[in-house]
């Protein structure tokens, strides 16, 4: 994504944030860096409370960091005030002006730049048209429904084309249905507009489906960072493997030159440099099942869930816990409930994390 | 019972009040205005009504009995409006600050300021304008530390501005109380998002705070000037009589002068003059938010 030659659209080094003073200090953010790279759609997914709104505001002016430097486009911002910087936020809160109508709203930012009054018409009407709301113009935000609210929001942020635009859950207020309606539409938008998201969700998902790249943090930082798939196949963190999808997660020993012993004895061949004690992480829809006494692992099966396009098996295993399996045919024979089955663990589909 | 008989009867203490207590004083001022002055009550009661009183305001018969300009009520007239325009000014520029930072105060500081700020009224308004006669009086503090810094010898007291310090420091918690409860409630997340859009802080406030406090600006501002035209404790006590203000001189129509009629045509006309301002500031908000 990024070129070699131009600066990242965001860059982030080494920064530090916290609240409060002396012993009531609370560190939420600790050594973060990162790059963003031009047109790209960034997300940062981390469970509520991790610091992603702070990192956010940090970057559009609204905190100051303890440490540390924020660039945009190779341009320091780390001193600058939100209204000197090249970005804007689509507020989680939505944060209409309750007093200007729609298009008002949508020629606050460009108003303020000074523009000609024929070139704001010109750029309102536009950024109301690729949001769809251009029969809305002359309403109050009072008068709108959320999502009609949040395609405002959209605009408002879009129409003075800043360099990255900064979105705090933005879909978060809005129900199930309109939520993926609005991610398609989101990411076209990303697309068309050829502007730097950088998003913010605790949504996994939503995370996974609309992102170029995605950051995972916990308790203020950023523990694992790549595409969607790199974070889905090959979490490096135990948290990073939890939080995403559904996973089975077995502790163990790791053995020298290879291998994990299991809390239960058993040993898997899974290829790692770790070593004490770790965990093997397999998704559900990478394990097999196979005939009784044959495979890594005996399980008994507990519950078996048709899901039209797969089955989902839920077993037991014999040193306790629980085993999700996904068989992906689901017209193969499933087993019954309370049978026992062997399970088939690829060594390539095993990550071994340290615990 | 029916719904109209029943919505009659469940009206009919605030119809009663607003009939009797409202309506009825204000037909009979309006009515002893156009009676002539006498009788032990002041008013003869038996006199033709006639427009003479208000004839009175602006002149007076000459003793070749032509009728010529008299400005003195005129003066006084100019004089009270002009002051209350001032103190609204004056109330507003310190009001506007503390409300916001009340504002910005957690809920315990909060608590304590609106306590602090309704104590003056625990006390008598002539006591509190006594304190201000012995604040701005020659040999007070307040002047003698002005007269050290200022080149020219200033005069504190029996002024304008005496009246204007005092009127200011009476009314002053009638702006910041809708103005605080305007920002209490406001959504400090806009000030951000002005920011964020390229507004910076003196801007922002132009675009965002203001108008969206204009409901507390309007009401805070009315709740001044309206009071103001009618005060005569201050204007007597800090203005030494010698400014006077439109309160006074009705104050002065009822009691020493004995002239009922005159005074109830001096407050017909201040009651003109206030509707005047809140139609005008009613009108303009309706403007302003079509
Ligand atoms: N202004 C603030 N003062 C004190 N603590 C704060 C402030 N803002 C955020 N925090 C704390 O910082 C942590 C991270 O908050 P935030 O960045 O909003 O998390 P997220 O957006 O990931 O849910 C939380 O524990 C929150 O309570
Ligand atoms: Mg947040």
């Amino acid at each position: 994504m990024t070129q070699a030659s131009s600066p990242p659209a965001v860059s982030i080094r080494n920064v530090a944030k916290s609240f409060g003073k002396g012993i009531y200090a609370f560190r939420v953010l600790d050594d973060v860096s990162l790059d963003i790279g031009r047109r790209e759609f960034f997300t940062l997914l981390g469970p509520s409370g991790c610091g992603k709104t702070t990192l956010l505001r940090l970057i559009a002016g609204f905190e100051t960091a303890d440490s540390g430097a924020i660039s945009i486009e190779g341009e320091d911002v780390t001193a600058r005030p939100p209204f000197h910087r090249p970005v804007n936020t689509v507020f989680q809160s939505y944060a209409l002006f309750p007093h200007l109508t729609v298009e008002q709203n949508v020629a606050f930012a460009l108003e303020e730049q000074g523009m000609a009054r024929d070139a704001i018409r010109k750029r309102v009407g536009e950024a109301l048209e690729m949001m769809r709301m251009g029969s809305f113009a002359k309403r109050k935000p009072a008068e709108l429904s959320g999502g009609q609210q949040q395609r405002v929001a959209l605009a408002r942020a879009l129409a003075p084309r800043p360099r990255v635009l900064l979105l705090d859950e933005p879909l978060s207020a809005l129900d199930l249905k309109l939520r993926k309606e609005m991610q398609i539409e989101l990411k076209m938008l990303q697309e068309e507009a050829g502007i730097t998201f950088l998003f913010v969700t605790h949504d996994q998902e939503e995370a996974l489906t609309l992102s170029d790249r995605v950051a995972v943090m916990q308790s203020g930082r950023i523990l694992q960072m790549g595409p969607p798939r790199e974070i889905y196949e090959t979490p490096t963190h135990r948290f990073v493997a939890d939080f995403i999808g559904d996973i089975n997660l077995l502790d163990g020993e790791a053995l020298p030159g290879g291998g994990v012993r299991l809390e239960g004895g058993t040993v898997l061949s899974a290829p790692h440099n770790a070593s004490g004690k770790v965990t093997v992480a397999i998704r559900p829809e990478r394990a097999r099942l196979a005939p009784a006494g044959e495979g890594a692992l005996e399980a008994t099966v507990v519950h078996s869930a048709y899901l039209g396009t797969a089955m989902l098996h839920k077993l037991d295993l014999p040193g306790g816990g629980t085993f999700l399996l996904r068989q992906s045919d689901p017209t193969e024979a499933a087993p019954e409930a309370g049978s026992r089955v062997g399970l088939a663990l690829p060594a390539e589909a095993l990550r071994v994390l340290d615990r | 019972m029916s719904a109209a008989l029943r919505r009659f009867f469940l009206l009919s203490p605030a119809l009663a009040v607003i009939l009797f207590l409202i309506g009825v004083p204000l037909c009979l001022m309006a009515w002893v205005s156009l009676l002539d002055k006498g009788g032990t009550s002041g008013v003869d009661w038996s006199s033709a009504p006639s427009s003479a009183n208000y004839v009175r305001l602006a002149w007076e018969e000459d003793f070749d009995g032509t009728m010529i300009l008299n400005t003195s009520y005129l003066v006084i007239f100019l004089r009270s409006v002009s002051l209350a325009a001032v103190t609204t000014v004056l109330s507003l520029a310190f009001g506007l600050p503390v409300a916001l930072w009340m504002a910005s105060l957690s809920r315990t500081g909060r608590d304590i300021m609106l306590l602090l700020i309704t104590i003056p009224f625990w006390t008598n308004l002539l006591v509190r304008n006594y304190a201000w006669l012995i604040i701005l009086r020659e040999d007070g503090w307040v002047s003698r530390f002005v007269n050290m810094i200022s080149p020219w010898p200033v005069q504190l007291l029996y002024n304008d501005a005496a009246v204007a310090i005092g009127l200011t420091y009476s009314l002053l918690p009638f702006t910041i109380l809708p103005l605080y409860t305007v920002f209490e409630k406001f959504d400090w997340r806009l000030l951000e998002a002005a920011h964020d859009l390229g507004a910076t802080r003196k801007r922002a406030l132009l675009r965002v705070v203001l108008p969206i406090a204009t409901p507390g600006i309007v009401a805070g501002a009315l709740l001044v000037f309206i009071p103001c035209l009618g005060a005569f404790v201050t204007p007597a006590l800090l203005g030494g009589g010698k400014t006077l203000m439109l309160g006074n001189i009705i104050q002065m129509q009822f009691g020493a002068s004995r002239n009922w009629p005159f005074g109830a045509t001096l407050a017909v006309v201040l009651l003109a003059i206030m509707l005047v301002v809140m139609t005008a500031m009613a009108l303009w908000r309706n403007r302003r938010t079509a």
